[in-house]
């Protein structure tokens, strides 16, 4: 088990969690055991497609937080900044889509009212920026990315999170699933904000934040790895932030 | 001096001298007086010229005309990397003797 550990409410499923076992419960803590070191893995296996909604909030409800929950050489913000590397993209709701495209070629795509009528979960989560602030216990809705790709057949190993406005970033596949990560449209029970990268955005809260990707257009299944915008220009390929591997040699 | 602008879209970008500090420091010349040919649309500028996106892990300049990144420059704990595959052309004046 890696930088995170899933806890349930009950508190028998909880024990079972605390010990690596995914659940496959619709109330799910994620927090970080304190000493942990990190690593990539969160399993949270979940019923795909169901039209229920997960709702997933930090374990240890209420616990005052500190700066042991901070990754090494961050610090903490109660700020949302905006990072950006270019223009906002302003896409109307109307000629949005989304798309998850295979090695083979084949696409789906969901438009905007089909994208919002799939099961959703709210996910609490701390994010962490390379630019080294960190922000707790951030509150966002979105559709889990093991839903977008539960009838995609694929043999891929990684993925390419392609954004409207060019911006690109990558990852191992078995990053985006199991409850690891969202496609997120609100932001603290509101539409998210296009500077913060709406209509939707990928949330992937485990690695850097450069790796959720704002304005998502499409997710690229391929059997090779690809590195994005970041990833070419110094940027580390995978972005733990509890190993800080910022930089290539990181 | 670079001046910061805050267009339509809310994304603060500075002028492309934004570039000459970072730049200058690894190659040591002054390279305001520079000029860019964007490999998208093939126009040549000013270094100055462009559109530098410093809100962001690295430096992202941008061509004003079509948009498309000419330059990034990131910081690591080691180096300066300069990634330039968004310009067909640097173009810098030869010293004189």
């Amino acid at each position: 088990m890696g930088g995170y550990v899933l806890t349930a409410d009950n508190p028998i499923t909880g024990a079972l969690a605390e010990h690596g076992v995914a659940m496959g419960g619709y109330h799910i803590g994620i927090h970080r055991p304190s000493g942990s070191t990190g690593g990539s893995g969160v399993a949270a296996a979940r019923p795909h497609g169901e039209g229920r909604m997960a709702v997933i909030t930090r374990g240890f409800g209420g616990r005052r937080r500190d700066n042991t929950d901070l990754p090494p050489g961050q610090y903490r913000t109660d700020d949302f900044p905006v990072l950006s590397a270019g223009p906002t993209p302003r896409i109307g709701l109307d000629e949005w889509e989304l798309a998850v495209v295979t090695e083979t070629g084949g696409r789906s795509t969901w438009s905007w009212p089909e994208f919002t009528a799939l099961p959703t979960d709210e996910a609490t989560v701390d994010i962490h920026c390379v630019t080294r602030w960190s922000k707790f216990d951030t509150s966002w809705r979105g559709v889990s990315v093991d839903t977008l790709l539960a009838d995609v057949e694929t043999a891929a190993e990684y993925v390419v999170a392609h954004s409207y406005g060019g911006y690109t970033t990558n990852f191992p596949l078995e990053d985006l699933l199991d409850g690891q990560a969202w496609v997120a449209y609100e932001f603290d029970g509101e539409p998210l904000a296009p500077v913060h990268g709406g209509p939707a955005r990928l949330l992937v809260p485990h690695l850097y934040f450069w790796k959720s990707a704002k304005w998502l257009r499409a997710l690229e299944l391929r059997l090779d790895d690809q590195p994005g915008f970041w990833e070419t220009a110094g940027y580390h390929n995978y972005g733990d932030p509890w190993r800080e591997q910022r930089h290539w040699a990181d | 001096m670079t001046t910061t602008n805050v267009g339509a879209d809310d994304t603060p970008w500075v002028d492309g001298n934004a570039l000459a500090g970072p730049l200058g420091e690894i190659i040591g010349t002054d390279l305001t007086v520079a000029e860019l040919t964007c490999a998208s649309c093939r126009t040549t500028r000013p270094l100055a010229a462009m559109r530098v996106f410093d809100r962001a892990p690295g430096l992202v300049a941008r061509c004003p005309g079509c948009q498309d990144v000419v330059m990034r420059v990131v910081r690591t704990s080691s180096h300066v990397l300069v990634d330039l595959r968004g310009s067909l052309v640097l173009s810098l004046p030869a010293p004189t003797a």
